[in-house]
């Protein structure tokens, strides 16, 4: 092989591999990238059963309902128009409460009802999830 | 005072820097010899006035000097005192004055050690240097001023986030800066050999130890990173493909390429423009991980700042100095000689296919990291990408990659043949082959890719200590038991992680006083719960007694801390560490009527991650030093001669 060849050759193949990679990084995206939801959203706009998807909003005041094993609890999120039951099993993050926001990732089953996988809640006492600050929650949240 | 000699000592830096960038300039116009030997001495200084001036922050975080604004925002005068010292960079101000200082200090280490590049080039690349650290103190000064004073004084400090409260805190930042901005010099290295296109072995020979030295520190501080976010966050996961992470990966995937295409540079005199190409990605991406991490664009513990000016400031550093110096490239690259050419079936071929796979894994995390963003700005709907993503694109690559690191230091540099190659590799495969026919005959069912991992880590782990095989163990070079620990670590690190995900067990109750529950080896009971108190925080604390078999009964106090200032609550893990595993314990909420969630999880030879993450980086020093000692070595059979 001569030389000019080979170089040739090297520059094809890495740029093949960076298309290749790009490539499968757009199938990945496709079947794995979880969008942001809210109740509104998902009222106006039926989402299918088992698709992940990240649902946000605030907790609804009095629906946070222990179950019976103690380790699930069953509560409502709640935006301004509409509101989704959501199951979670598992320990609450240490700033989950009522009247405060929440992002939690999993799926609805097929009786509408969230099931989270994860919840992610506040770290500290100024920090509030970026998709929540522009979520309209019929009352401000942020207190 | 403090404060003001700190803001001093940085605005005499910058001057500095300004002064080294003139100089270098014309230095590298005229050959003007003293200009010349000025730069040098210019940019030690300009290193020891910016450690003047993080020493000064230090100082104000450790006397709580509440006069300060950045003090008072961000600490507290009942911290203990290891979180006051660390707590210095646990901000936006104070990790950026700390980015500078390193990047600094790198410029003078380079200044004070490097004998062995020309000289013109040496003066490029401190020119180089400079001019990433003026973007950088502009940023500091006008947008970031960690000495702003604050009238009047605070009465109290509002405190740090109890997460960052940790010995973490104190090793972590600092060691993955120090890789994060010591691959600068490789970027200022590739700047300065385009400038004087001077690029060859010896070039590549004095950049070698100086991306290794940053290559190692950023192994450490992404595992020590790893680990602190395991056991403090009480998730009990060791890598969440969280953004911050990738931030962290990303400069170590394209440093790992760089290091060893630098390798065939210095060896073989090939791979010339590739290797150059590399050094500006792997500090580009350390530049798009400060982006991604100090403006604000993401929301994660490591995001303390949220001012759009700073990041509009990043950004366009980011995009002068990657635009920069991809423009430099594309003007010079035509003049860089071509290097020599090789077989594929050789060692330097095998590094190239390390440098494909590791490019295109870089490409995957890059592009699922920036997608989010990306579509958020363009159609202003929000999504997120997580390890579903990652794990099925990333990770047969990387199983691909290490399947090659098993191959590659067994061939020979310039031509072997393939038959010598498989005489070679069939013990590993063999070692492979019994791995997994023992996971089909004796383990229940695991996943595809633990399952490869395991294999592979079987087999890697094998060839990996091959290189030594038949060789005078006392004659073989530091810098190859080097490579021969660093592969090592890689395999011990991947089977920890394969174990980890295939064979975790987790139970997840709630519990009253007596309760016991089975997890992995161990019975865990739980006794109680009770208050304590820290100085800064209150929390509950449970009781459990775990106890392994038959053996001796022992105690774990997993906690729920209730920190005052500023008010959180966190939960403090319990680990107990087996040679075999780890006892992950975690305390829940209380119903209030004595029941409490408890969380336990059984993670066998999860350990094996971190310490194969330390054999790696300890491979790298060997490495290192091993490099260093042979070059000083021919440096004075030189000089006699």
């Amino acid at each position: 092989m001569k030389a000019k060849h080979q170089r040739l050759t090297l520059a094809i193949i890495a740029v093949v591999a960076v298309f290749g990679a790009g490539i499968l990084a757009v199938y990945g995206l496709r079947d794995n990238a979880a969008l942001f939801r809210t109740p509104a959203d998902i009222a106006a706009e039926p989402v299918p059963v088992g698709q992940a998807f990240r649902l946000g909003g605030m907790v609804a005041e009095g629906s946070i309902e222990e179950q019976a094993d103690g380790i699930t609890i069953r509560f409502m999120v709640q935006d301004a128009e509409a509101q989704v039951p959501v199951l979670y099993a598992g320990i609450t993050p240490d700033l989950f409460a009522e009247n405060s926001g929440v992002v939690a990732e999993g799926s609805l089953d097929t009786d509408g009802v969230f099931v989270a996988e994860t919840i992610l809640a506040k770290h500290d006492e100024n920090y509030m999830p970026p998709e929540l600050a522009d979520v309209d929650m019929g009352r401000d949240i942020s207190q | 005072m403090i404060a003001e000699t700190g803001l001093a000592a940085l605005w005499l830096a910058a001057a500095l820097c300004g002064l080294q960038l003139v100089f270098g300039v014309m230095a590298l116009r005229s050959d003007d010899s003293g200009v010349a030997t000025a730069i040098r001495p210019v940019a030690v200084v300009q290193g020891i006035l910016t450690a003047l001036a993080f020493a000064m922050l230090i100082w104000l975080f450790l006397r709580t000097d509440l006069s300060v604004e950045l003090v008072a925002a961000n600490s507290h005068s009942a911290k203990p005192w290891l979180y006051k010292f660390a707590g210095t960079w646990g901000n936006h101000e104070g990790s950026m004055l700390l980015w500078v200082a390193i990047l600094a200090a790198s410029g003078s280490l380079v200044a004070i050690f490097e004998r062995r590049l020309k000289e013109k080039t040496l003066i490029a690349t401190l020119a180089a240097q400079s001019a990433i650290g003026l973007g950088f103190y502009a940023f500091l000064l006008f947008a970031s001023n960690p000495f702003a004073r604050l009238s009047p004084a605070a009465t109290e400090g509002r405190g740090l986030n109890p997460l960052l409260q940790d010995p973490g805190l104190a090793f972590h930042p600092p060691t993955l800066y120090f890789g994060y901005v010591g691959i600068s010099i490789a970027f200022s290295f590739a700047v300065g050999a385009l400038i004087t296109r001077d690029v060859g072995p010896v070039f590549a020979r004095a950049m070698r130890p100086w991306i290794l030295a940053s290559w190692i520190f950023l192994t450490l501080g992404i595992a020590a990173g790893s680990y602190w976010a395991y056991y403090e966050l009480g998730w009990g996961g060791w890598w969440f493909w969280d953004p911050v992470e990738n931030a962290s990966l990303m400069p170590w995937l394209a440093a790992t390429a760089l290091l060893h295409s630098v390798t065939v540079l210095a060896t073989r005199d090939a791979l010339r423009a590739w290797t150059i190409m590399l050094a500006v990605v792997a500090f580009s991406m350390s530049m798009v991980g400060t982006f991604l991490v100090r403006s604000g664009v993401l929301t994660s513990v490591h995001a303390f700042a949220v001012d759009p000016r700073r990041g509009t400031f990043i950004l366009a550093l980011l995009i002068l100095y990657i635009g920069g110096a991809l423009a430099l490239y594309a003007l010079r690259v035509g003049t860089v000689r071509e290097g020599s050419r090789f077989e594929f079936m050789s060692r330097e071929g095998a590094l190239v296919v390390n440098n494909v796979l590791l490019s295109a894994i870089l490409g995957i995390v890059l592009i699922g990291t920036l997608y989010p963003l990306g579509v958020e700005a363009v159609t202003g709907e929000q999504l997120s990408v997580g390890p579903p993503y990652f794990n099925a694109t990333a990770g047969p690559l990387a199983l691909l990659l290490v399947a090659a690191m098993a191959v590659g230091p067994l061939l020979r540099w310039r031509r072997d043949e393939w038959r010598n190659v498989l005489g070679r590799i069939s013990l590993p495969a063999l070692i492979s082959s019994l791995a997994l026919f023992a996971l089909v005959m004796f383990a229940s069912p695991i996943g595809i890719l633990p399952m490869l991992g395991l294999i592979l880590a079987a087999g890697v782990g094998a060839a990996s200590l091959a290189p030594l095989w038949k060789r005078n163990l006392r004659r073989t070079p530091l810098f190859t038991y080097g490579m021969v620990i660093a592969h090592l670590g890689i395999a011990v690190s991947m089977a920890g992680m394969a174990f980890e995900s295939a064979f975790s067990e987790e139970v997840l109750v709630a519990v009253r006083p007596g309760d016991t529950h089975q997890v992995g080896p161990y019975t865990v009971t739980f006794d109680s719960t009770r208050p304590v108190a820290g100085p800064n925080w209150t929390a509950v604390e449970a009781g459990l007694t775990v106890r392994r078999g038959e053996g001796e009964p022992s105690s774990l106090a997993p906690q729920a801390r209730m920190f005052s200032s500023p008010q959180t609550e966190t939960s403090e893990a319990a680990i107990r560490t087996a040679w075999n595993g780890q006892l992950y314990t975690v305390l829940g909420n209380g119903d209030g009527s004595g029941r409490w969630q408890l969380r336990l999880w059984w993670k066998p030879f999860v350990t094996l991650i971190w310490f194969g993450g330390i054999l790696i980086a300890f491979g790298g020093l060997l490495s290192l030093v091993g490099r260093v000692r042979r070059e000083r070595k021919s440096m004075e059979r030189e000089s006699w001669a």
